[in-house]
């Protein structure tokens, strides 16, 4: 197990430290240099002035020693500055991870609330109208944009009724004025429609996988052997069947972790919600590249953690599989 | 032909026609039993519907008589009349026209993507799992490593490249560049899940006595996997087509939506929902038409997918 973990840790980081590089090359070929703008506002910069400026900085040599450079000083702990905000990376990452990870973690924490027992209550009454009904949501859920479920939203609930804010994380101005309780209350108004709209796509993949399962497991022969001796069939579905059926679900969990994370970048931009994917897109279209590189990676590195931490945890959990 | 008898526990009866019939051949059973998913049948006639209006854009155009680029400033947010079905958008241009050619560009995208996914699909899983030992684990390594990427970031990233900086880029012809970007940069990302499914189906077969047979007599591995493999693992590569389908068409509306996929002028869905997005206060049907079409036809995708599975799987069949 432990040699197991050990290979996985290296494969995952081989995969950033490629996946930087790239990201890195990309971003070069990306529309807008900064030095470039800088020099067009400047009416004093000669195209002369513009090569000196980048040889200073070292921007004339290749893709490949920049990138060095970069990762050097990434690895050291050196994030740098960010061009737009003028403030240090991890002054305004952290603080944008944090929010997204609230958004996540909501999101998270309600699908398995609701995907989890309605799939395992549909998956008993097989084939009938309830069965069917929840297959059509589901259908529908998997299939709807979900920037545009977003929208929607936004137009009947925050534009329509007013009963939930348009976008932000919090009333904007009201520092100081109101009770802590009431600035809670507050964020949490705030992350109703992103949550909902984080959370439908993964209800409908959830209850359709929680009922595959369930239907699957409770064709085995334990299950019949545990029917044949007699056990009620309130133990025979949650003792035999569900905890059966529930080893890959919880990996499916664990990799909807991931996939709301990497989702989020949608949601967070329709509802300007202040995360980490915001900040990946936001920092692109403001050519900020060193802000844009650092977030990416940071949030890539977590995402690939949470699928490696899938994969092991599915391997703890059924005997079955081996660790090569 | 041998009976199947491991039928799913929870499937209907079979009907009393195909009870009787006479011995049919698979693609009769097949298709008799698509038709019995009466969701299948009718996303199968919705997906038709939209290929017309796709193939037949320009025809539509030419009979109304409205070009979808003519702009009319005088007519912004124009309402729905007899000459305007669905209303102007913000600078006065035709919406129904637009939503048509936007159903040409997102289809051709997204079947471009789908088609061109599986060929390299197929390739890298057949070949990984044809060959095995270490192509094989290279080959799995590289998938596994970018199906566990987070998706939408690093299309974000890829699709924010500019074209005008990749010196090939410059022989495409501007107009059809941004489809072109965008082909490639969802080609990228979508292959992944078909070449695990091939290498699966590959592994399973290659054990059997027909693949040993053909080996024996001398065949070639290439004519081995395209002439013996590669027709016994069609169904889930047909299915996962359709579904790859619907998926390319949400990921391509999104990145459109973003501003990072296809650019205006050229109307697709997702483009036309990022001009409504800053209008929704005062034009929001704008930004509702274009997502009901993706939603109608992505949910159909996925129930021919559902049905095409259930066709296809031979431990369905009910004969």
């Amino acid at each position: 197990m432990t040699a197991y973990i050990i290979r996985r840790l290296i494969q995952t980081i081989i995969v950033v430290l490629l996946l930087s590089f790239v990201s890195y090359a990309l971003m070069g070929l990306m529309p807008g240099d900064p030095l470039d703008i800088a020099c067009q506002a400047n009416p004093h910069c000669t195209p002369e002035n513009l090569d000196q400026m980048k040889k200073a900085l070292g921007l004339d040599q290749p893709v490949y020693v920049r990138y060095f450079k970069w990762l050097q000083g990434f690895m050291t702990g050196d994030l740098g500055y960010s061009r737009t905000y003028r403030l240090p990376i991890t002054d305004i990452l952290i603080p944008r991870l944090i929010n997204t990870l609230y958004l996540s973690v909501t999101s998270l924490v309600l699908s398995i609330i609701i995907a989890i027992p309605l799939g395992v209550f549909t998956s008993l009454r097989p084939n009938t109208k309830f069965d069917y009904t929840l297959n059509m949501f589901a259908f529908a859920g998997i299939s709807i944009p979900s920037f545009w479920l977003a929208l929607m939203l936004i137009i009947i609930f925050a534009v329509k009724l007013q009963i939930f804010p348009a976008s932000g994380i919090e009333t904007i101005g009201l520092e100081g004025e109101i009770s802590t309780f009431e600035i809670v209350w507050d964020r949490i108004n705030h992350l109703v429609l992103p949550v909902t709209t984080l959370s439908l796509l993964t209800v409908a993949f959830w209850v359709r996988y929680t009922r595959a399962k369930m239907l699957e497991t409770m064709r085995f022969d334990y299950i019949r052997t545990a029917r044949a001796k007699g056990l009620p069939e309130s133990r025979v579905i949650y003792m035999h069947g569900l905890r059966n059926a529930l080893i890959p679900v919880v990996t499916v969990i664990a990799l909807g972790f991931s996939s709301i994370f990497s989702g989020a970048v949608i949601t967070e931009t329709v509802f300007a919600y202040l995360g980490a994917g915001k900040l990946i897109f936001d920092s692109i279209f403001a050519n900020d590249y060193n802000m844009a590189m650092c977030s990416f990676i940071i949030t890539s590195f977590m995402v690939l953690m949470m699928n490696l931490f899938a994969d092991l945890l599915y391997a703890y959990l059924d005997p079955r599989i081996s660790y090569t | 032909m041998a009976t199947n008898t491991s039928t799913a526990a929870n499937l209907p009866p079979a009907s009393e026609a195909l009870k009787k019939s006479q011995p049919k051949s698979m693609l009769r059973i097949a298709i008799s039993q698509l038709f019995e998913h009466r969701l299948a049948v009718i996303s199968l006639v919705v997906i038709t519907l939209f290929l017309g209006v796709a193939v037949f854009a320009d025809v539509i155009s030419w009979a109304t008589g409205i070009d979808p680029d003519a702009q009319d400033i005088m007519n912004r947010y124009g309402p729905w009349t007899p000459q305007n079905w669905l209303g102007t958008d913000e600078v006065g241009r035709d919406v129904l026209i637009r939503l048509v050619y936007g159903t040409r560009i997102s289809l051709m995208v997204a079947i471009l993507v789908a088609i061109s996914s599986t060929i390299i699909g197929i390739s890298v899983g057949a070949i990984a799992g044809y060959f095995g030992g270490f192509i094989d684990s290279f080959l799995m390594r590289v998938t596994d490593s970018l199906l566990a990427l987070p998706l939408i970031p690093v299309l974000i990233i890829m699709a924010s490249v500019d074209h005008t900086k990749i010196p090939l880029f410059s022989l495409i012809s501007p107009e059809s560049i941004s489809i072109v970007k965008m082909v490639l940069v969802l080609l990228t990302f979508s292959w992944m899940v078909q070449g695990r499914l091939v290498r699966g189906e590959v592994l399973a077969l290659k054990e059997q006595e027909y693949i040993l047979a053909a080996k024996t007599s001398g065949m070639s591995s290439f004519a081995i996997i395209m002439k013996e493999l590669l027709p016994n693992i069609m169904t889930p590569v047909i299915v996962s087509v359709t579904l790859t389908v619907g998926s390319s068409i949400l990921f391509e509306a999104a990145l459109s939506f973003l501003g990072l996929g296809i650019q205006p002028p050229t109307p697709t869905w997702g483009n036309m929902l990022n001009n409504a997005q800053e209008i929704i206060y005062s034009a929001p049907l704008l930004a509702v038409i274009p997502g009901i079409l993706i939603l109608i036809i992505v949910i159909s995708f996925n129930f021919l997918g559902d049905g095409l599975q259930d066709a296809l799987d031979p431990k369905a069949i009910r004969r």
